[in-house]
């Protein structure tokens, strides 16, 4: 016992840093291999009968099938899970199943869900719609408002939802408020922590109970894979009389009471064994190789996106053509406050501004642009922009689109990594494209680059 | 007031399951979609000799039940405890007085005063911890589903 032991593993808090790089994964047992191996298989060869049946009963902790389980998915797991300080997680094939699946394991028809309104427009429509098709009902509330959420709950409420940082708006949600009001009716609440990440926010040291990324974004950080994943804090009593639907005898998993048989793991285990195995939305191991890969470096890069953030943020609240930067972590921003206590570290590095010039201006911005890649999606190391407008909102005119809280000229940055001194540089040639097309005037520095392509129409943006 | 973090050390938790053999498992139910059938099973899969101590049934996962601690007829190294907390004292005094090495008390299973009766007889005390969860967490696979064992280490682990 001796030798065993002589490498037991002492109680230490490791930096994030460390974990980031090593949680999850220990040394592949078969070969040495230091990298992660990737367990590109969709089943596994059962030792005897007994054991097969031990894991299909959830007895042992066993490989079945991959669209349940795969041990390169299980490293990412458990890695996020720990980077945010759950009891464990769950990935899926995109943040959108994710978060489809996180509300489905503890939902039923006739119950009800109360959301921030301030929310990224796939997660509206899920919530809107697909919840609304499963019985479902929904209120939405100002999320800066702790009576607007109290006063929504009903006796049949079954969670709170909302974002760290809202997207596009930036609004930072006041986690520890709106958990404490959640936690007095006995309800969870679900974070959606794509846009801070946990190297910027842990919503779990805040109270939240279950945090749901788009690991597409950030935690990928180069763009090449979609995915999502769900983490439980493990600390919610789901015996408690709300939500016979984690806790009573289940019809799918032959009377198995997940809460009573699997305590803190109760959740997480349902939302694998029962919604992961019936909706079916896995991670390919591929993907999973991938955003591990994005993740050892995550706190590197997030540090230098909320450098760049910051630097361009500033930038346009102090140039001409640009209003209503909704960055959090400016100065004057009403979000300081919950900035300073949530994400001391920078408020992320997506944000949105009105161009000057309507919806010709932020066109014509877009169209000027030759460094920043127009397209939608944030998080990558590269820089991200989008005009919402001529884009994900084009079917709606000016007016619809001022209800929608997008204004014709707003565009929405997701600032990289690159040499900043660059990413202004483009901004100005695209500013000075607005200003020659639309009139308006610019501060751009005369005989900037982007003079050569003033005469150029805005319409192929 | 009870502190079950005294009773939490990793290394304390490792060195009993590595010295464990035999394992009396108190409160162990005949039905095996309980809590502490589901911990009996993985425990004998994973090579441990598990003896129920349940004063209710004659036999549990193939294995003769005895009423009490008392009535084991062979050496205890851990006595793990599925029953309610003001149950603790006298399952201790059991513990200490058949020599056992360990008691091991589940989740919620928190009482000060059997663990100090235990301690002081001698016995090694473990609580507000599940059994099967450390031993997965340490020894089997528990990482294979995605749980945060909490574990950092560069030492290559065992065939499993």
């Amino acid at each position: 016992m001796t030798d065993k032991l002589s490498r037991a593993e002492q109680a230490r808090e490791f930096g994030f840093e460390t974990r980031q790089l090593h949680a999850g994964q220990r040394p592949d047992p078969n070969t040495g291999a230091r990298a992660v191996p990737i367990f590109q298989t969709t089943s596994y060869v059962f030792e005897d009968p007994e054991s097969a049946a031990a894991y299909f009963n959830l007895q042992e902790y066993g490989n079945t099938y991959s669209r349940i389980m795969n041990p390169t998915v299980a490293v990412f797991e458990e890695r996020v899970a720990n980077l945010e300080g759950g009891a464990g997680a769950v990935a899926f094939a995109s943040g959108i199943a994710a978060q489809a699946a996180a509300l489905f394991t503890l939902l039923q028809p006739g119950d009800h869900v109360v959301s921030s309104s301030a929310l990224y427009g796939g997660t509206v429509n899920q919530l809107k719609h697909l919840l609304r098709k499963m019985s479902v009902e929904l209120t939405w509330v100002d999320p800066d408002d702790p009576g607007a959420w109290r006063e929504a709950v009903r006796p049949n409420t079954k969670a709170f939802f909302g974002e760290t940082i809202g997207n596009p708006s930036g609004n930072v949600l006041d986690i520890e408020t709106v958990a404490a009001i959640a936690h007095e009716h006995e309800l969870p609440l679900i974070v959606d922590n794509t846009f801070a990440t946990p190297y910027l926010c842990r919503p779990i040291e805040w109270g939240a109970d279950i945090v749901i990324h788009s690991a597409t974004k950030f935690i990928g950080g180069h763009g090449t894979s979609i995915g999502g994943v769900v983490v439980e804090a493990g600390t919610f009593d789901w015996s408690n009389g709300r939500f016979p639907v984690v806790a009573d005898a289940s019809p799918a998993y032959h009377g198995l009471r997940f809460h009573e048989t699997f305590g803190m793991y109760g959740y997480l285990m349902k939302l694998r064994a029962e919604t992961l195995r019936d909706l079916g939305g896995a991670l390919s191991p591929f993907n999973a190789f991938l955003f591990l890969q994005g993740l050892e470096t995550l706190s590197l890069r997030m540090d230098r996106h909320v450098e760049n953030a910051r630097a361009v943020a500033a930038f346009l609240d102090s140039h001409e053509l640009a209003s209503n930067v909704t960055y959090p972590g400016l100065p004057g921003n009403k979000y300081r406050p919950l900035v300073d206590k949530y994400l001391p570290r920078g408020a992320g590095a997506v944000f949105s501004f009105d161009c000057a010039g309507g919806r010709a201006g932020g066109q014509g911005l877009i169209g000027g642009l030759t460094l920043w890649s127009h397209l939608a999606n944030v998080g990558d190391a590269k820089s991200l922009v989008i005009h919402p407008a001529s884009t994900t909102h084009r079917q709606l005119g000016d007016e619809e689109l001022r209800a929608a809280g997008v204004g014709p000229g707003t565009v929405r940055l997701s600032v990289g990594t690159e040499s900043v001194e660059d990413l202004i540089w483009d901004l100005e040639q695209g500013f000075a494209r607005v200003a020659a097309t639309t009139g308006a005037a610019s501060d751009a520095p005369s005989g900037a680059p982007s003079a050569a392509k003033g005469g150029e129409k805005v319409e192929t943006a | 007031m009870t502190d079950p973090e005294r009773y939490q050390d990793p290394l304390t938790i490792q060195r009993v399951l590595h010295a464990t053999k035999t394992i009396a498992i108190v409160g162990l139910s005949n039905n095996e979609l309980r809590a502490s059938y589901f911990v009996g099973y993985y425990l004998k899969r994973h090579g441990y000799r598990v003896i129920p101590v349940n004063p209710r049934e004659k036999e549990i996962l193939g294995e003769t039940s005895y009423p009490s601690l008392l009535d084991v007829p062979v050496p205890v190294d851990l006595v793990n405890v599925f029953r309610a907390p003001d149950a603790l004292p006298a399952i201790a005094r059991e513990a200490v007085e058949i020599k056992a090495g360990a008691l091991w008390c589940q989740f919620g299973v928190i009482n000060e005063e059997g663990a100090r009766i235990a301690e002081t007889g001698g016995v090694t005390v473990i609580m507000d911890r599940c059994l099967k969860i450390e031993h997965a967490r340490y020894v089997g696979r528990m990482h294979w589903l995605g749980f945060n064992t909490r574990r950092i280490t560069s030492v290559r682990a065992g065939l499993q």
